[in-house]
């Protein structure tokens, strides 16, 4: 499904360069449940954003679905985007001004499905969500827990093959944690790959598979608790 | 194509700061505002100017004789000379640019006393020998009976066509003054005629209302004149510039009255083509002025959208990362701030335009209302296409004001956008 190879990534701010990513080699299978882990400025949502389409990289290799992602136009992108990658984010990123269902909907907008029919989808995921009287309801009137499961259905209507989750219980308490990464883990049963992002030792443990990031490389890997699998 | 998402994002946009929309929207609103009633005041004064002109031949030529100032040919300078009847012939054989042309003998009469009788009603009324092309160069409105014709000429009839005035002092109010008889200095004439004089307030001396018009044929005889012809009236054909007819005719004249060709006095003239066309020149002038002035400020109510835009483009840096993180296209993007930015100009010209229009009506109506038909200013109002064109103005440098800042929300990268706080 993702496949990178030797992928290097710097920021440069002026006269300084930044070496963020120095040769990460990852191959992540359809429906997996992987959790990217790290110290700040180990270059995890780096490689994330890189993995969203977000960000281009310079070095490397980047497959997506068979795909090369690479310097394509931001036409291209964004459809790529809307097509394959769900995004979910750590401060949630609702559009203030449109109410949960049109917050949920709005992928399907971009796809040009017709408001009716792409309302009636949303219903069914904020049903899903168990949020289907509160469709009405504007971002600023929902709480976190709620505001996450919103923005997880957004991410799920587009039906992506990829769920990128950035520090997605980051600002949530750890009950609500807890039941968000309930919902994210039964996304994953129905097959869509999950890559979340966190450096909450608790929440990765609920993933199948754990890499850290250390200085801009892969340190370790571990498979549902076993030991370290070598490259 | 209504996209009900989209107009729910630019209301939602222009509802966050209201005032800051109003008076960005002002901007534009006062420059289409003020375009509107410069033009409308534009086109009130023209056509208080030009309404002046009426239907007079606005492409029409005076000419007359003077005294010679050269000699030439054996002639004295400081004679004296006269057009004469033969000229009309050849004025017409040898100048085909002509279109109208025609002699006129010019009676005193009006300061002289009581010129003309009937029984025991007499008034001074202006007398004038004419052809009957001259109701082509300066139309009157036949209230009764007919203008003079070729007939009359020929005939040299004692026929006579009178102005609204002098049947007000002759007749009855009422009375059918047509195959009465009046008495011009003593001759009678029969009455063939009433008119009212047409719109134009170009005159030759004396009210036209009190003009009494006969053959000038009849006019030469009565007052023994012969064949002399006191001017000549005359206009080009269209598309032939009046100014080419004048100088043909005065070449010609000046030679059949061995005059000198170097004499400029001899022959007096009066372009009216020249003066309606300086007129016109000053109307474009003051046109291209509004315009320029319009637009201007027009464009500062632009500019000021366009600098609205990039705050407003700067302030949802973030959401419109969001919406390119879950698949807004650039195009979504920008033609989204474009709609923006166009609804915006337009929607505020159009109410200046409305309020613009709106008031030109209000003093056109004040105007008319009054009764007041000030020469100066009339009937301002600005036409239907300076309005589409305003508006099409309008939708461009709407797009316009939006383009940069639309340029600008794409141009940064979406990941830049996201983390923008």
């Amino acid at each position: 499904m993702i496949r990178l190879t030797n992928i290097h990534k710097s920021y440069v701010t002026g006269s300084n360069s930044l070496h963020v990513l120095k040769g990460i080699d990852l191959k992540i299978e359809q429906g997996e449940f992987v959790s990217v882990m790290g110290s700040s400025g180990s270059g995890k949502s780096t490689l994330l954003n890189i993995l969203g389409i977000l960000d281009n990289y310079d070095l490397g290799d980047y497959y997506l679905d068979g795909t090369l992602i690479r310097s394509q136009s931001e036409t291209r992108s964004a459809a790529l985007r809307n097509r394959y990658i769900g995004f979910v984010f750590q401060s949630f990123n609702l559009i203030s001004f449109k109410n949960a269902l049109e917050n949920v909907a709005l992928p399907l907008y971009y796809q040009q499905v017709p408001r009716k029919k792409r309302n009636r989808i949303a219903l069914e995921y904020l049903e899903r969500m168990g949020l289907k009287d509160w469709a009405e309801h504007m971002p600023n009137e929902l709480s976190g827990g709620q505001k996450q499961r919103i923005a997880i259905a957004r991410a799920m209507i587009s039906k992506p093959r990829v769920i990128l989750a950035d520090e997605p219980t980051g600002a949530l308490d750890t009950a609500t944690s807890y039941e968000v990464m309930q919902l994210i883990k039964e996304i994953n049963t129905e097959g869509i790959t999950v890559i979340l992002v966190t450096h909450e030792n608790d929440i990765a443990h609920m993933t199948k598979r754990i890499i850290r990031l250390r200085d801009g490389l892969i340190e370790s890997e571990v498979l549902n608790g076993k030991p370290p699998i070598i490259n | 194509m209504f996209d009900l998402d989209r107009w729910q994002e630019i209301m939602s946009t222009l509802k966050k700061n209201k005032l800051r929309t109003f008076f960005t929207a002002f901007g534009v609103f006062w420059g289409i505002f003020m375009l509107v009633i410069m033009l409308g005041s534009g086109t009130g004064l023209k056509n208080g100017v030009t309404s002046d002109f009426g239907d007079f031949a606005t492409n029409s030529v005076f000419m007359w004789s003077r005294t010679t100032t050269m000699p030439y040919k054996g002639f004295p300078r400081g004679r004296r000379f006269n057009f004469r009847n033969d000229d009309i012939a050849v004025l017409k054989r040898e100048i085909p640019e002509i279109d109208i042309l025609s002699p006129r003998n010019q009676g005193g009469g009006r300061r002289e006393g009581n010129n003309v009788i009937r029984g025991y009603k007499s008034g001074a009324f202006s007398v004038m020998g004419d052809y009957p092309e001259w109701n082509l160069i300066d139309p009157v409105n036949i209230l009764n009976g007919r203008f003079l014709n070729h007939a009359d000429i020929t005939e040299k009839r004692k026929v006579a066509v009178i102005g609204n005035k002098v049947h007000e002092v002759l007749f009855r109010p009422g009375e059918d003054a047509i195959g009465q008889y009046i008495q011009i200095q003593g001759i009678f004439f029969q009455v063939i005629g009433v008119f009212k004089p047409g719109q134009s307030g170009v005159g030759f001396g004396g009210d036209k209302e009190q003009t009494i018009f006969i053959p000038l044929t009849t006019f030469q005889r009565i007052y023994n004149w012969g064949d002399i012809i006191g001017w000549f009236a005359f206009t080009s054909k269209p598309g032939v510039p009046a100014s080419l007819v004048e100088e043909k005719a005065a070449a010609l004249l000046k030679r059949r009255h061995s005059v000198s060709p170097q004499d400029t006095q001899a022959l007096g003239s009066f372009n009216l083509e020249k003066e309606y066309n300086q007129m016109n020149g000053l109307f474009q002038g003051i046109n291209g002025l509004i315009w320029v002035v319009g637009i201007g400020t027009l464009l500062a109510g632009v500019i000021g959208i366009s600098n609205i835009m990039l705050v407003i483009v700067k302030e949802r840096t973030k959401e419109i990362g969001i919406q390119r993180a879950i698949g807004a296209n650039p195009w979504n993007i920008i033609s989204q701030i474009m709609t923006e930015s166009v609804f915006l100009t337009v929607f505020a010209g159009y109410v200046g335009l409305v309020i613009g229009v709106g008031i030109l009506e209000v003093v056109n109506n004040l105007l008319s209302a009054t009764g007041e038909s000030s020469n100066m200013f009339k009937n301002p109002n600005i036409d239907f296409n300076m309005a589409i064109t305003a508006l099409a103005i309008l939708v461009f440098s709407g797009a316009v004001a939006g383009l940069i800042p639309a340029r600008k929300a794409v141009s940064i990268k979406p990941i830049d956008a996201l983390r923008y706080e």
